[in-house]
């Protein structure tokens, strides 16, 4: 019997043809969607007044209609407002026989500065013409603030930083065991910092 | 006479076209991978800010989408080109934001209406005025927790 012939081939050449049509479409349809951003509770709308609060335990930052930032009445550049925001809140400037003194704070322990971080306020204002971009760049310099005195506190207590563990946190993939650990880790450091920050209401 | 016959030769080799398929295919998995559809219709102008200190939002349907912005070219005539909000694939006003995002509330699952959160897409040329009025009309409401959706970048490029 004469041996098969051998099975002709299939011609490949128009793969390339398909697969460009494929990506030109995927191309198309593309919109690289962003699904991360600024977490921020909305504070409650309470209707009783609440306790007044000394000053110095308050870090008022104004934003003004042409985007000029305002701290404690002077003019800054955006660049300082970390440090500034940084050093306000590790102040820790209660005395060290008083209730609230603040032993993990590394701050000048100021009197005239805020008390410790638990009672450290910072108060956002905005005017109505503000710039929604310049809002958020304030914004993120202040978490970026907060994050830096929480992942300093966590290298120092769990030897890893405090955006790591809540990464980690998020990852579905995480076993719960360690979630749970994680989630005690996290409020702990939350606790040392809380990040108070009233998007105040204007007046 | 020269003793060297100059190589002459007859016609250029061609460059092998095998490998294109695959590079294709590399580019095209690509864009599968990143691509995510398109849920609603923007018809506000919507390039949000950069920041950095960023967190992802996770589980979609604990997210309800708030747009605020310029209306499109296409919508400028009947819209004005004044700041507008969107939410779904409609225009809302400012009075009816609360009652939309309630509904939208109540169409999820009882057991994660606890835990939504507001996702606020602004463009970054919006003024704050508008998204002052609508954080006083999600806290009426009683929907607090927003987020401030941005893409990851240097913080700087907002200022310009």
């Amino acid at each position: 019997m004469a041996s098969r012939e051998e099975a002709p081939k299939v011609n490949a050449g128009s793969m390339a043809d398909i697969a460009f049509l494929l990506l030109i479409f995927f191309l198309v349809t593309t919109t690289i969607e962003t699904d991360a951003g600024l977490d921020r509770m909305l504070t409650r709308p309470n209707i009783d007044v609440p306790p007044p609060i000394p000053e110095r335990n308050i870090l008022p930052i104004l934003i003004n209609g042409q985007d000029e930032l305002m701290v404690d009445k002077t003019i800054i550049d955006l660049k300082d407002l970390k440090d500034i925001t940084i050093s306000f809140l590790d102040n820790g400037g209660a005395s060290n026989e008083s209730e609230n003194y603040c032993i993990y704070c590394q701050g000048e322990r100021n009197a005239k500065s805020s008390d410790n971080p638990d009672k450290a306020i910072v108060s956002l204002m905005s005017n109505r013409e503000t710039t929604y971009g310049v809002y958020i760049a304030v914004q993120n310099e202040l978490v970026a603030a907060y994050n830096h005195l929480r992942n300093r506190e966590a290298q120092r207590l769990y030897k890893t930083d405090f955006t790591a563990m809540e990464v980690l946190y998020a990852n579905a993939e995480t076993p719960k065991v360690q979630k749970d650990e994680l989630k005690k880790k996290i409020r702990s450091i939350q606790k040392l910092y809380p990040m108070k920050l009233s998007e105040a209401e204007r007046q | 006479m020269s003793k060297f016959k100059l190589k002459k030769s007859t016609h250029t080799p061609e460059v092998s076209t095998a490998s294109l398929p695959d590079i294709v295919f590399m580019l095209l998995f690509f864009f599968m991978t990143v691509t995510v559809m398109k849920d609603d219709t923007l018809k506000v102008v919507n390039e949000l800010p950069n920041a950095t200190e960023i967190k992802k939002l996770e589980k979609k349907n604990r997210i309800i989408t708030i747009y605020i912005g310029k209306p499109v070219k296409k919508f400028e005539e009947s819209q004005g080109n004044q700041l507008k909000i969107q939410m779904d694939d409609r225009f809302v006003n400012l009075a009816d934001l609360g009652s939309k995002v309630l509904e939208a509330i109540n169409e999820r699952p009882e057991y994660i209406r606890g835990f939504i959160t507001i996702s606020l897409k602004v463009d970054k040329k919006a003024s704050m005025g508008l998204i002052d009025d609508v954080k006083e009309e999600l806290r009426k409401i009683n929907a607090l927790k927003i987020n401030y959706t941005t893409y990851e970048g240097d913080t700087y490029k907002n200022l310009e």
